[in-house]
């Protein structure tokens, strides 16, 4: 599905409700990836309770809110992870959730398979050890796989093998289809964003230009990889991809982080792009009335992009990527690519990139990442 | 299974599956089965997938709810929608 123009604009006037929400569930993770979008690690005392995140759902329900992304941390640290989802799916409202894989063993992977409405998704950033477990931490690739494993023996039909598009991992595409289809599963990739921890591997980890290139020709191939619409910065170089291609922070789309803070977008947890919280009267009048996202549904201008014949491909590509590499929102994408982007990081100084403004991770990943 | 082709002279429905969620420019209608997420784009497609399964078939729906000129468009929409499964016969 691709919007044509007409359809959308209305898009980046908003909506009514999202089409779907990511909701990470903890700060919680046993794992600290170099990339974590949420520098997760420790738990927030402050975290929504049982009962808030249950009355969280009957809104979302009640809003018609489609499917929920439920993510962290790791959503399964938390001992009322199968209470939440099961109260959402048993509302109509689907649940997509991303985990590491290191809690779903053989009698939660029966439980899942027993739901409707459910996606598995299970994170790996590259086809082996070797390449995932520097991103991801020591033994968390061959505990993914048993997570696959124990999915594939339950039943679990069409789970998602989700993998973030690095340097590495890029080079790996075919083998990486292969390991999901392995499982009668399904491939999902989605882009390196400067977010969380991020900020501090992007340089090192993001795709070249070429591979870029290449990496667009092969999703073009492949209308059933998934791609959850990470990458439309690529439109411009050919076929649109599958999927909305805009920016929809604000506008489709939108972030409940654990305390219950709302944020544009899963990749932008920054005190700039926070547009209240859900504890004073609910989701619904973040959604409607915040200044933010009034903001945000504003008509966009192309800005510097205005003179590029290929504006109306990417929209000047993602919001998250250009705030935390120090770009401003009119601004080209960093990865702009016919290299608008890369010309202007070149004129940016390093050091004044926003840092982020809340962090979780655990002392000793940080430890590490030094 | 594949979906049923669209015959107008059968009895059609909203899938029990299909979210429907009116918007300013008609709606949204997502199926959480197939997760096909599909976007209605007049407030009067709307009204007549709303109430297509009140008519004993498409084709009265159509006679019913829909100005003449408008018919073979509005077909060609309940057409789309039949094969995306987000109705069905019944």
């Amino acid at each position: 599905m691709s919007a044509e123009s007409g359809l959308r604009d209305r898009l980046e006037g908003g909506l009514s409700a999202p089409i779907c929400l990511t909701w990470e569930l903890t700060y919680a993770c046993n794992l600290a990836c170099t990339h974590c979008l949420s520098s997760s690690g420790r738990r927030d005392p402050d975290e929504l309770t049982t009962a808030e995140a249950l009355a969280l759902v009957d809104e979302l329900a009640a809003m018609r809110v489609f499917y929920l992304n439920v993510g962290g941390g790791e959503p399964m640290i938390r001992r009322d992870f199968f209470d939440i989802v099961e109260h959402a799916v048993e509302r109509r409202v689907g649940v997509k959730f991303s985990t590491n894989g290191t809690r779903l063993d053989a009698a939660a992977a029966r439980r899942l398979a027993g739901m409707d409405y459910l996606d598995v998704q299970v994170s790996i950033d590259g086809a082996d050890a070797a390449t995932s477990d520097p991103v991801r931490g020591a033994g968390s690739y061959a505990a993914a796989r048993r997570a696959m494993d124990h999915l594939a023996e339950a039943g679990f039909a069409g789970f998602k093998v989700s993998v973030v598009v690095t340097r590495d991992s890029v080079e790996q595409l075919d083998a990486l289809e292969a390991l999901a289809l392995s499982y009668g599963a399904e491939l999902r990739l989605a882009r390196l964003r400067p977010s969380g921890r991020g900020v501090a591997v992007w340089d090192a980890l993001r795709p070249t230009a070429a591979q870029n290139r290449r990496l667009h020709a092969w999703l073009v191939e492949r209308p059933h990889v998934l791609t959850g619409d990470s990458f439309f910065h690529l439109s411009p170089l050919g076929e649109p991809l599958e999927g909305l291609n805009l920016c929809g922070a604000g506008r489709v789309v939108c972030l409940i982080d654990p305390v219950g803070d709302v944020y544009a977008c899963p990749f932008v947890i920054h005190d700039r792009f926070r547009a209240g919280n859900v504890r004073p009267g609910g989701f619904g009048p973040v959604w409607r009335e915040s200044a933010l996202f009034s903001e945000l549904r504003a008509p966009a201008s192309p800005g510097a992009c205005a003179s590029c014949g290929s504006y109306d491909a990417c929209r000047g590509g993602c919001l998250a990527a250009k705030f935390f590499t120090g770009l401003e929102a009119s601004d080209p994408d960093p990865e702009c690519v016919f290299g608008h982007g890369e010309r202007k990081l070149a004129t940016t100084r390093v050091e004044l990139r926003p840092t982020p403004s809340i962090d979780h991770s655990r002392a000793v990943a940080l430890g590490r990442l030094r | 299974m594949a979906p049923d082709a669209f015959d107008p002279a059968r009895p059609w429905r909203l899938s029990p599956e299909v979210s429907l969620r009116d918007e300013p420019f008609g709606a949204l209608a997502y199926h959480h089965g197939n997760r096909r997420l599909v976007f209605l784009r007049s407030t009067g497609l709307v009204a007549l997938v709303r109430r297509l399964g009140e008519f004993a078939t498409a084709a009265d729906a159509l006679g019913d709810l829909v100005a003449p000129s408008e018919r073979d468009r509005y077909a060609r929409a309940l057409a789309t929608l039949a094969a995306g499964e987000l109705i069905g016969v019944g």
